[in-house]
């Protein structure tokens, strides 16, 4: 089997895109990332059915020639499925824009409090005045998470 | 007709009932109810006549459309598919029931009637589809359904935390299918074959190293649907916001799905890689260790339950790293076990937090005197899933411990070690769960729950199917009550057909170590080019030494026998 160059440059540029931008906090850039990795990975298929040749059409031309059709067919069912996806995602990012007026990913509040929680007790017993500290620490922390315009911070680039 | 044609059925039967449903609507309730329910049964009686036809005759194959493999689509169920459906159908059977009650409790007929109910079954047809598949790509597209189905459920309602759990949840499960996907097309790329069977005899010729390769690939995507350490973060993180109903079944069958598939992947295509069985070992290790640290830390009952989840995943993939007849039973035996209990889990943490107003063990106590029946039905599973003789758990994980010893080497040893102190700290963790909710009066002022069912600022919020407050009776639904109890009746039952069934799970073992036995039922033909375009020919013979059931293995003994006996049945 042999492999056109073009092709496996083409995949490394699109997933290498894709990764990129699906380590980003907004889910719109999420959603173009998964869609360029599904794009890449999709000639990647297309690349393992080998060389072009003919359209695979009994009658049409001699089988020797004839392209491999299997690895079309996959990639026509991922194209499907992915469509699928990506309007899914659409559909999320903009009801957390309806929600918040974002679409960040946001951070678990409940898993920032267990964080934050072995700190706040340990305040808790060294007096009143460390109480109140340690229980706006943890107010801090979970503020932190719900404040949209702090995780827009963290995206860098909103 | 024979068994062979009843296959497609699991797949099927979902399916139409779903179609049926989104065109019926919301009307006739009843008829909605009687559908759901009549063809999740019927599921069930399939799978059940299919097991015993597979445990009986060998594996069942259906060649979808009359096309032969392996260039048409085969479904298969051999003895482990044909359990793992048994186990599924009861258990989505027994959740549909308890959203039932769940719905007409909180008084919802719209949304749960017109949504919910059909992209469930649609679910149910994934699960299957999934452990039916003999061909790779038609795994993926199994995979798929399951999936787009889990995104519904887990986002019902489009209230602000589900979408915001919801969206790391699918970023993680988009991922993890591209990356299978991509597998897919190298496996191709290699084999020129999507048929399972037809490739574990052509992955054989294959360079090792590209075998390598192809195999952690696959493990890689199937490790993040299994949440199997350090792909495991995800879990805890999406699953305790959606309905009680919804992460019941997800807790249960999802990750096991992946674990199916991982079992799948060790056996037929990759058997005997002494390299990848250290790294599976190390990273079961860490699923156990890791997880359990994390429950133990929660003081939330479904944050403790998404822990411990991923922390039992490791047992699992501990005895899939074993390899022997030992190891691979007792993975079977856990799987089975720990989808009913931590599916039962799950649904008495949604009836806790109806009763109690929260599962937040900081914030509610004291239910063994308001709640004794919810006591019992917690504490049940709560000690199965410890590993309490004489219950399931302890069955599963001493036939797992067992393998490790037999195996014998660090690595093994470690393992077992590792597994015992998982499992001390499980009891803790779930220990200490129980009596602070039901034991110790509550710290602060519990929500009282109001009589007269009218909206109240202790409604629990976001916690009905649609994401709506519930409304608090204070009362447990009798038909919710119903169903966690019978599935807390099969947790329990497992015990007492401990003998039969650790024999079934041994005779998968050693189905899925003789790999012939799978491919030979199969029985992929060769595509033959004829002057006006092909046809099949005649199966491949197996090349020599495929079977990686050498003749000194074969006498594997069953976990339960003692030494001198030998021999499977």
């Amino acid at each position: 089997m042999s492999v056109s160059l073009v092709l496996a440059l083409i995949v490394g540029v699109l997933v290498g895109g894709g990764v990129v931008l699906l380590l980003e906090r907004s889910l719109t850039r999420v959603l173009l990332g998964a869609v360029l990795l599904g794009n890449g990975i999709n000639v990647m298929i297309l690349a393992m059915g080998g060389v072009a040749k003919d359209a695979p059409i009994i009658g049409q031309s001699a089988q020797a020639d004839q392209n491999d059709p299997l690895p079309q067919v996959m990639i026509l069912t991922s194209i499907v499925i992915t469509f699928a996806m990506t309007a899914f995602l659409l559909a999320l990012a903009y009801r957390s824009w309806q929600l918040q007026g974002h679409d960040e990913v946001q951070d678990d509040v409940e898993d920032r409090l267990v964080a934050t929680r072995k700190e706040a007790e340990e305040l808790e017993d060294t007096g009143a005045d460390a109480d109140l500290e340690a229980a706006a620490d943890a107010q801090a922390a979970v503020e932190e998470t719900d404040d949209p315009s702090d995780d827009a911070a963290l995206g860098r680039d909103a | 007709m024979t068994a062979a044609d009843l296959v497609p059925l699991p797949v099927v039967l979902p399916l139409l009932a779903a179609g049926t449903k989104f065109a019926i609507g919301v009307r006739w309730p009843g008829l909605q109810r009687l559908i759901s329910v009549g063809t999740l049964t019927a599921v069930l009686v399939v799978a059940v006549i299919l097991l015993i036809a597979a445990d009986q005759d060998g594996p069942q194959v259906a060649a979808i459309g009359g096309w032969q493999p392996p260039v048409g689509i085969v479904l298969v169920a051999d003895r482990l598919s044909a359990l793992m459906l048994v186990i599924s159908a009861a258990v989505t059977l027994c959740v549909l029931v308890y959203s039932y009650g769940q719905g007409s409790a909180d008084e919802e007929e719209g949304l749960p009637l017109a949504v919910f109910h059909p992209t469930y079954l649609v679910l149910a047809a994934g699960i299957s589809n999934a452990f039916l598949a003999g061909d790779l790509f038609n795994l993926y597209v199994g995979f798929e359904i399951l999936l787009v189905a889990s995104y519904v459920l887990i986002t019902l309602g489009g209230t602000a935390s589900r979408i915001r759990s919801g969206t790391t949840y699918v970023v993680v499960s988009l991922l993890s299918s591209l990356l299978f996907l991509a597998a897919i097309g190298l496996v191709y790329g290699a084999t020129g074959t999507l048929n399972m069977a037809d490739m574990a005899v052509k992955l054989a010729a294959l360079d090792p190293d590209v075998r390598l390769v192809l195999e952690l690939s696959l493990l890689l995507a199937f490790g993040i649907k299994a949440a199997v350490f350090p792909m495991s973060a995800w879990l805890p993180d999406s699953y305790p916001t959606a309905p009680a109903p919804v992460t019941a079944v997800f807790a249960g069958l999802l990750t096991k799905v992946g674990i199916y598939a991982v079992i799948r992947t060790e056996t037929l295509l990759f058997p005997d890689d002494d390299r990848v069985a250290a790294v599976l070992m190390v990273v079961a290790l860490l699923t156990m260790i890791v997880g359990i640290l994390g429950a133990v830390a929660q003081t939330d009952v479904k944050r403790m339950l998404s822990f411990t989840l991923v922390s039992h995943i490791g047992y699992m993939v501990f005895g899939v790293a074993l390899g022997s007849q030992l190891g691979m039973s007792g993975a079977i035996f856990y799987a089975i076990h720990h989808i009913t209990i931590q599916t039962t889990l799950f649904l008495t943490a949604g009836m806790i937090e109806r009763v109690a107003g929260s599962t937040s063990s900081e914030r509610i106590g004291g239910l063994a005197r308001t709640a004794p029946v919810l006591a019992v039905l917690f504490f049940l599973p709560a000690m199965n899933l410890a590993g309490i003789p004489p219950f399931s758990g302890f069955i599963g994980k001493v036939a797992l411990i067992e393998g490790g010893v037999q195996e014998g080497g660090w690595l093994a040893w470690l393992l077992v070690a590792g597994s015992v102190i998982t499992s001390l700290l499980t009891l803790y963790a779930v220990g200490k769960a129980w009596s602070r909710v039901f034991w110790r009066a509550p710290r602060v002022a519990m929500p009282t729950p109001t009589d007269d069912h009218q909206a109240s600022p202790n409604d629990i919020p976001g916690a009905t199917l649609s994401g709506r407050d519930i409304v608090r009776g204070g009362d447990m639904p009798r038909l919710m009550t119903a169903a966690t109890a019978a599935m807390v009746v099969l947790g329990l039952s497992f015990t007492v057909v401990a003998g039969p069934l650790t024999d079934v799970t041994d005779r998968a073992a050693v189905e899925l170590r003789d790999r012939a036995v799978y491919v030979t039922a199969v029985a992929p033909g060769t595509v033959v080019r004829t002057p006006g375009g092909w046809d099949f020919g005649p199966p491949a013979p197996l090349p020599p030494g495929f079977s990686s059931l050498g003749a000194g293995d074969a006498a594997g003994r069953s976990p339960f026998q003692p030494p001198t006996t030998g021999g499977t049945p």
